[in-house]
């Protein structure tokens, strides 16, 4: 509660500061001979401003963090609380109920034992809220005076406030990666919960995917959680027949933006195809699994192929190539222009044709670039989830056939995620395993992808 | 006008520019050129930076074709026959007309490979023996067999300025071309590696129609023995490279010869 109220303050107080240390700033500008400050008053300004909000600032954050146990504390201690039942559950909710009236969140309580205890949290609340403005105040007080006594004319407010965004840029990127080793974190704890209960051996090499989510929680079949069809399901229709699709329409439609497209028409062209990029992967689940699957189907049975599933993996990953075709093209158009243009015109005056330069000598050379498109766009296919839990089925599939319905790691993620088995069940968790493993294999193609890129950056300098 | 000088002894004309005028969109590059690129010899265009030389240079293999608003009026002839007509193959037409551009441009390949390219896309050899043959025979016109005849598989890029530059040569006579355009060749090499790319042109020049394009009046003197003084997209003065240095007959080639404009 008197957490954003403090955060109020500390902005409100940065402010003042400003104002203040601005003002000393412009007297100095008359006491100097030349009035010539080390910094403009304005840095001045921040300096004294940042001083009195990020100290605030960082004081809310532990107040509104320690305040509420304090204010339980105290309530506890007092002679009201003793009539408080021992058991946990209840006595939580009582106090809760009684915290609720008290911050004015609940109207008035429902259960009469906690009546009595609305009055002191009152109390308390009030006391703490005043505590915490009195210590914000003081601590607005000392930083601002630390700050405000050290400008001077010659004081370089300027570097200390760049030093300031520098600290704040690197917060910001701390974020992202701190997030991300969350996640990891995450992830690696509840695959060791269920690597606990399933053998990593069984998990990994085991042919057969049939989880039950209806089995004791406590003995799970480890031959049920083979996840090799998974695996070979993400690699067919990810890797496999999406490829196929994307590789060479990509290749061919960047090779035809950059080499041959008059400039009108690639001005049309490229925004057009990146459009596919910004498509939502749940659209082009509709258009595989409403379109595309039931033409395969057709078109299998027409000419005789029995089976032919209409959930099948060619829908999933003919339907996922296109939404892939984007990426390969745009690296694969970035780096064949990349490729210096007296390269070109080397192999032209020797009399090559415009589709021999460009085998012979612009692919060759834009290569690196290329294969590192191919794998980030790898790497994307087969973390792709909605267009395959729309298209492709749930059963799991070791098979060639690519008419055969097939599952994908990430579609069994989201069954066993979405399930009705506890959090704590072995078919949950072996979600998180799946995409642990998942998380492994696409950072080291993003890993390898990087490592290609990098190397080709160095090649013309 | 031009101003060509009278004394020339007759040679067989190779090429042949007759009111040629390059146009990029509306901008004309090159105003009404003619000229005579006679054969064995090596005739050099000189002329201050955006007269208009190498515009024309690229227009005698038509790499100007590769510049989309590039235009081209007017006509030049390859042994009399012209080369804009409709229904003239570009590609044969460049394996004709050879380039060595401004800065070394290797491909990313192997030496061998560089060399091998041209005769490769134009049917030239027969077999790997023959191949073989071609690139020694390409690399040792070009100056450049004995320093390279143990790292054939090496990278092309691997060479120094120089090493490349003549790569590109030897790249450019392994298609056995009857014409050879040079764009400011050494303007990216230093005075030793110049001084082995100047050899190397004496030493073919009997071979083939040089045409090259320098900013060095000093190296349009050693190499050359037709001078085409260019400017503003006109050629001024065309004569013989030592009378055009001795005795040139218009005020603006004489200034520019002798350092005060360009």
């Amino acid at each position: 509660m008197s957490g954003p109220i403090l955060f109020l303050l500390a902005l409100g107080l940065g402010l003042a500061g400003w104002i203040a240390g601005r003002a000393r700033a412009w007297a100095f500008r008359k006491s100097v001979p030349d009035g010539r400050l080390a910094s403009l008053p304005n840095y001045h300004a921040w300096y004294v401003a940042l001083w009195i909000a990020v100290p605030v600032a960082l004081f809310a954050v532990v107040w509104s963090a320690t305040a509420p146990s304090l204010i339980l504390q105290s309530v506890l201690s007092t002679p009201e609380a003793s009539q408080l039942p021992a058991f946990g559950f209840q006595r939580d909710n009582i106090l809760r109920e009684a915290q609720a009236v008290a911050s004015g969140a609940a109207p008035a309580v429902f259960n009469e034992a906690a009546k009595p205890l609305i009055e002191p949290f009152r109390e308390a609340m009030a006391r703490y809220n005043l505590m915490g403005f009195a210590a914000a105040l003081v601590i607005a007080f000392l930083a601002g005076a630390f700050a405000y006594l050290r400008l001077k004319p010659d004081f370089a407010a300027r570097t200390r406030v760049e030093r300031a965004v520098m600290f704040a840029l690197l917060l910001a990127s701390l974020v992202a990666i701190l997030t991300t080793l969350g996640i990891v974190a995450s992830l690696v704890f509840e695959t060791v919960r269920f690597f606990g209960m399933v053998n990593p051996i069984d998990f990994l090499f085991g042919t057969q995917w049939n989880p039950d989510p209806m089995s004791g929680a406590d003995n799970p079949d480890a031959s049920r959680y083979g996840a090799i069809p998974l695996f070979w399901g993400t690699i067919f229709i990810g890797a496999i027949i999406a490829m196929i699709v994307a590789i060479p329409l990509g290749l061919m439609s960047a090779i035809y933006l950059t080499q041959y497209a008059d400039p009108r028409l690639r001005k049309w062209l490229k925004p057009a195809l990146e459009i596919l990029a910004g498509v939502p992967t749940v659209v082009y689940g509709y258009f595989a699994a409403l379109t595309v699957a039931p033409m395969i189907r057709d078109l299998a049975q027409s000419v005789g192929i029995e089976g032919a599933s209409s959930e099948s993996a060619l829908a999933a990953g003919i339907v996922m190539g296109v939404m892939i075709i984007p990426f390969v093209s745009s690296m694969a158009d970035d780096s064949i222009a990349a490729v210096p243009s007296a390269m070109r015109d080397g192999s032209l005056a020797m009399g090559a044709t415009r589709s021999e330069t460009i085998k012979r000598v612009l692919i060759p050379a834009a290569l690196p670039g290329i294969v590192a498109g191919i794998m980030l766009a790898i790497s994307r296919a087969i973390g792709e989830t909605m267009i395959v839990v729309m298209a492709a089925s749930t059963a799991a599939n070791l098979s060639a056939n690519p008419f055969d319905s097939m599952t994908t790691v990430t579609v069994q993620i989201v069954a066993m995620l979405t399930g009705e088995a506890s959090t704590e069940h072995h078919t949950t968790l072996s979600a998180f395993a799946l995409g642990f493993v998942l998380f492994l294999v696409t950072l080291a193609l993003n890993f390898i992808a990087l490592r290609v890129v990098r190397r080709f950056r160095e090649a013309y300098e | 006008m031009t101003r060509v000088h009278d004394n020339l002894e007759p040679a067989e004309a190779k090429m042949a520019a007759n009111h040629v005028s390059v146009f990029y969109g509306d901008k004309a590059a090159i105003d009404d050129v003619s000229i005579e690129i006679p054969n064995e010899y090596v005739t050099a265009f000189i002329g201050p930076s955006g007269c208009g030389k190498s515009t024309f240079l690229r227009s005698l293999n038509r790499m100007n074709d590769t510049i989309p608003s590039a235009r081209v009026e007017g006509e030049i002839t390859l042994d009399g026959e012209d080369i804009y007509k409709s229904g003239m193959d570009v590609v044969q037409l460049r394996a004709r007309v050879g380039m060595v551009f401004q800065k070394p441009n290797p491909f990313p390949k192997s030496i061998y490979e560089n060399i091998a390219y041209g005769p490769k896309i134009h049917g030239l050899a027969s077999g790997k023996a023959e191949l073989d043959e071609i690139v020694e025979q390409s690399l040792r016109r070009a100056g450049l067999w004995e320093e390279v005849k143990d790292r054939l598989e090496d990278s092309g890029t691997a060479l120094s300025g120089g090493q490349q530059q003549r790569l590109c040569i030897a790249r450019a006579i392994a298609v056995d071309p009857e014409v050879i355009l040079m764009d400011e060749p050494c303007s990216a090499l230093d005075p030793i590696a110049t001084a082995k790319i100047e050899e190397l042109i004496d030493e073919i020049s009997g071979r083939y129609a040089i045409v090259i394009v320098t900013h060095s009046m000093q190296q349009a003197a050693r190499v050359s023995q037709r001078t085409a003084f260019f400017h503003l997209g006109k050629i001024v003065e065309y004569g013989r490279t030592s009378d055009i240095f001795t005795t040139p007959l218009e005020q603006r080639t004489q200034d520019y010869i002798t350092g005060r404009y360009g």
